[in-house]
Parts: C-alpha cells; sequence; structure tokens
C-alpha cells in the first residue's frame, strides 16, 4: 500500500495520459466512425465499398500490428511525430470501425414498420429519419457506443508497449522497482483502470434497462 | 430498418445518374488517395547519412522470400499463435461454464463474490493482467498469455452463457426439476445446451477477439507472431525488410481472422435459420450479448 501512496504522483502522471489517449483516440474514432457509417448506408457504391474494405481490414488487424505500424514503420518511412501522436492516430484507427458497426446497427435495428409506418403518413424523408428514426436508433446505440469505449479504454494500456508513458508503463516500472511490492503496484494500476471502466459499465447497463423496448 | 429504401422514393432515372457519377469521382478520388499512399511507398528516400534507399517495393526489400528458411521462421511464429490461441479458447470456455454457474448460483455468498471477481476482471486490460501473472506467479511468458486471455475471455464468455440461461422461458428449468431431474442434471442436460447455441455465434466472435489478442504477447515477450516477423526476424535480416515483414504479418492475419469471421457470421445464420426460430433478425454477433442481456432483463421484469 505504502509504494502504492509514495509513487501516488506517478500514478497521477500516468493516468493522465491514458485519460488523454482516451479522450483524443474517442474522439476522433467517434467522427471516423460516424463517417465510415455514413459511407455504408450511402447509396454510392465506390464510397460503400471503401468503407467495407476498411471496416474489414481495421477489425480484422491486431491492435498490437497497428501501433506497431505506427510506433515504427511510420517513422521509419519519414513521419516526424510525438509517440503519444502516433499512438492516437493508431487507437482512432483501430476503433473507428467498432463505433461505425455500433452506429450501423442501433439503426437496423429499428424496425422497418416504423420507417414505413412514418412514410405512409406522409412524411418525408428528413422527416421520418429525424422523429422516427433517429430517436429510436439513438437509445440503441449509446449502450454499444459506452461499450466500444470501456473497450478504448483497456486499449490503450497497449499504447504503453510503444513507448507511450501511460498507466501501464508506470506500473511496470515501478513494478520493476519494488520488486517486493508487486502485487500492491499492480493493483494500484488496476484501480485506475476500475475507476474508468466499471462506471461507464454500470452506466451502460442502467441505460440498456432503462430503455429496453419490448417489441 | 435494412430496407433503407424505404425511406426516400424509388429514384428515377436523373437520380440514378447522379449517384452513378458522384459514385465515379468518390471512386477516382479514392484510387487517387490509393496510388498516392503506394507512390510515397515505391519512391527512394536518402537517409541521414546522404546515402540513396530504394523504394519500399524494390526487390531487395523482398529477396529473403525466396528462403525457405524465413518462411520457416514464420510459420513457427503462426504455430505458436495458434497454439496459445487454441488453449487459451478451450480453457476460457470451461472458465466461462464454470462463471456462468457460479454467477447464477442461489447462494448469496457465492453469487455476489463471483459477480464482483467477474466486474474485476472484465474491467481491467488484458494487458495488465499479462503482466500481473508474468510477474507474480512467474510462470513464463507462454502461460502468463494464456492464462490471462482464458481468464479474460471466460468471464465475458461466462457472462453471454448467464443471459442465455436466464433468456430461457422458465418452464424449461421447471419441467426438467418436475420429471425428477437434481438442479444440476437440468442445468448441464436441459439448460445449458440451448443457451449454448443461442450464445454459440457470440462465443465464436468473442474467440476471434481472444486470437486478436494473443498478439499482446508481443510486448511481454511471448515469441508469438508478431515478436517472431517484427523483432526477431527483423533484427536478423536488417531494418530494410521491416515493411515488407510488416505486410506479410498483415496479411497472415487478416487471412487467419477473416476466415474465423466469415466461420462466426456463417454459424450465426445456420443456428438463426434452423430450429427454435429466433424472434426478430439474426443477432449480429458484436451486439448479440447486448440483445441477449436485455432481452434476459425483460424476461425477469416479467416474472417478477
Amino acid at each position: 500500500m505504502d509504494v502504492v501512496i509514495d509513487n501516488l504522483p506517478r500514478y497521477l502522471d500516468g493516468f493522465s495520459k491514458t485519460l488523454i489517449l482516451l479522450a483524443a483516440s474517442g474522439v476522433i474514432a467517434l467522427i471516423l466512425g460516424t463517417l465510415i457509417a455514413a459511407m455504408r448506408i450511402s447509396p454510392i457504391p465506390s464510397l460503400r465499398w471503401f468503407a467495407t474494405v476498411y471496416t474489414e481490414l481495421a477489425r480484422n488487424t491486431p491492435l498490437t500490428l497497428v501501433l506497431f505500424f505506427c510506433a515504427f514503420i511510420l517513422p521509419y518511412l519519414g513521419v516526424r511525430f510525438d509517440y503519444m501522436i502516433l499512438a492516437i492516430i493508431g487507437l482512432s484507427y483501430y476503433t473507428s470501425p467498432f463505433v461505425a458497426e455500433a452506429l450501423r446497427s442501433g439503426v437496423n435495428g429499428v424496425p422497418v414498420g416504423q420507417a414505413e409506418a412514418a412514410r405512409s403518413l406522409g412524411f418525408g424523408f428528413s422527416q421520418s429519419v429525424s422523429l422516427i428514426i433517429l430517436p429510436q436508433a439513438f437509445r440503441m446505440t449509446v449502450p454499444p457506443l459506452i461499450n466500444v469505449f470501456i473497450a478504448l479504454t483497456k486499449n490503450t494500456s497497449v499504447a504503453g508497449g510503444f513507448f507511450v508513458a501511460e498507466l501501464f508503463t508506470i506500473g511496470k516500472e515501478l513494478a520493476n522497482a519494488n520488486g517486493q511490492a508487486v502485487i500492491a503496484v499492480l493493483l494500484g494500476v488496476a484501480t485506475f483502470y476500475l475507476i474508468i471502466t466499471v462506471p461507464l459499465g454500470l452506466l451502460a447497463v442502467q441505460l440498456e434497462k432503462k430503455w429496453v423496448v419490448a417489441r | 430498418m435494412t430496407g433503407a429504401n424505404v425511406l426516400f422514393d424509388a429514384p428515377g432515372p436523373r437520380a440514378r445518374r447522379r449517384s452513378l457519377i458522384v459514385s465515379i469521382i468518390a471512386g477516382t478520388l479514392i484510387l487517387a488517395g490509393i496510388v498516392w499512399v503506394l507512390l510515397i511507398l515505391a519512391a527512394p528516400r536518402e537517409s541521414s547519412g546522404g546515402l540513396v534507399l530504394p523504394g519500399q517495393f524494390d526487390p531487395t526489400r523482398w529477396d529473403i522470400y525466396a528462403n525457405p528458411a524465413i518462411w520457416a521462421a514464420i510459420g513457427g511464429g503462426v504455430v505458436r499463435t495458434l497454439q496459445a490461441a487454441l488453449v487459451a479458447a478451450v480453457l476460457a470456455i470451461l472458465l466461462g461454464v464454470v462463471f456462468s454457474l457460479l454467477r447464477s448460483s442461489h447462494i448469496a455468498w457465492i453469487r455476489i463474490p463471483t459477480a464482483v471477481v467477474l466486474e474485476f476482471i472484465r474491467g481491467m486490460p488484458v494487458l495488465l493482467m499479462m503482466l500481473f501473472i508474468l510477474l507474480v506467479a512467474s510462470t513464463g511468458q507462454y502461460w502468463a498469455v494464456v492464462s490471462a486471455l482464458a481468464l479474460y475471455n471466460g468471464a465475458i464468455i461466462g457472462e453471454a452463457l448467464r443471459a442465455g440461461l436466464a433468456s430461457l422461458p422458465r418452464g424449461q428449468r421447471e419441467a426438467a426439476l418436475s420429471v425428477g431431474m437434481r438442479e444440476m442434471q437440468s442445468k448441464f442436460l436441459i439448460e445449458f445446451p440451448q443457451a449454448f447455441r443461442q450464445m454459440l455465434p457470440i462465443i465464436v466472435a468473442q474467440l476471434v477477439v481472444l486470437l486478436k489478442d494473443t498478439a499482446l504477447g508481443f510486448i511481454v515477450g511471448y515469441n508469438e507472431l508478431i515478436r517472431t516477423t517484427m523483432y526477431n526476424l527483423a533484427a536478423f535480416v536488417g531494418n530494410r525488410y521491416l515493411f515488407s515483414l510488416f505486410f506479410v504479418t498483415l496479411v497472415i492475419y487478416l487471412i487467419i481472422n477473416l476466415t474465423l469471421s466469415w466461420f462466426a457470421r456463417w454459424l450465426s445464420r445456420r443456428t438463426a435459420s434452423g430450429g427454435r426460430k429466433a424472434k426478430g433478425k439474426p443477432i449480429d454477433p458484436t451486439q448479440g450479448l447486448l440483445v441477449v442481456q436485455a432481452s434476459a432483463a425483460a424476461q425477469e421484469g416479467r416474472q417478477g
């Protein structure tokens, strides 16, 4: 326990880096993911095709390989960025298709009958989308999106293997320096991750229960 | 909402022509982007020492693949990745069954601690768990990777199975008990087979994730595919092959994962169409757990 308290500044330093990674790549992934989802349901075949290939490629590559590309091969090809920024690029790329899938499955989860009913009442495209489809898609989209962000929180630890001094790296260094208190050190690291993931998880379950629609 | 065409009128000739034109323009732009990236990769570059290095597609950067020893090394990496994934997958399913049993126990002092432990396991990064097992239990890298993956995915599969058990009609259990089966007999002979079948697509999708996560072994030092190619081989043949090694590794991962994902989708289609018809549409394996948890919650709520 003493080890954790003595090194609290370092923990907080790592934790803030983790939060920066989470926030930056979360926002970028949200934007990219929305674009990809829009491309996938768009009537333009070439965009749809591109989005499908992008999704399959990003979803089937291990995150370690993506971050390896960002941290070793991009600099080798002449990209000069901070490792933090390279990690954010990798995490955003890796997370964006999951965001897109969450959004798409939310929209797909709304029964066709809803749209048909809206259309038969004389609603136009924008009216039926904004008044009927999106409000229903939203409540089915938020819990999966929260789960995507929980996964992202845990995935930021992989950046620790690629020269970003975030929580995982701090934990590794402290564990190496304090061989007699490895368990306490690592439980301390786990606590910081749990501070983010557990409340988010409870929120997702809560929203899921609240918004469950019997169909 | 699969038929998006419900939302707007069927496009007429003019709208179709416009969408074709936009499609061609967008396609050209995408192609131009791809060509631009390829040109950058192919362009020779001057290194810091003033040496001109050949482009990434130069034959001198790919000549190692004529050597069968290189392929043997890569094959060894593939085998070690698949081996870790397979052992972890079997253990994860076994653990999943155990977790779901403990988690749905009638005895509160079994159920509640299990729930806390599961929440703990699911809430922390697998990588941290690998490090933890490596440093605390000093098991060696292989078992650190395998047991961390088994624990983490076991927790997730356990939750999936529990949701599957809870979403079964109550009558199944009641019928089993009324013909004289014991608790455990009803669980293993009646409830688990149904829950398992219902959850199969989700479990297989989770196993694809598990396979992808074996790559984390790279960071804790297990000699899996990425470590074999990008670290050991790259150090052996030199950094100028780094890009080609990356490319080969990526293709191998894509082949393995796409095959498995395709299998998961096929399974999801097959289980959805056969037997007792699932309500509504076949479940998307990535979101399926949420759907089933929701329907389980609804069922629990209805039965009070």
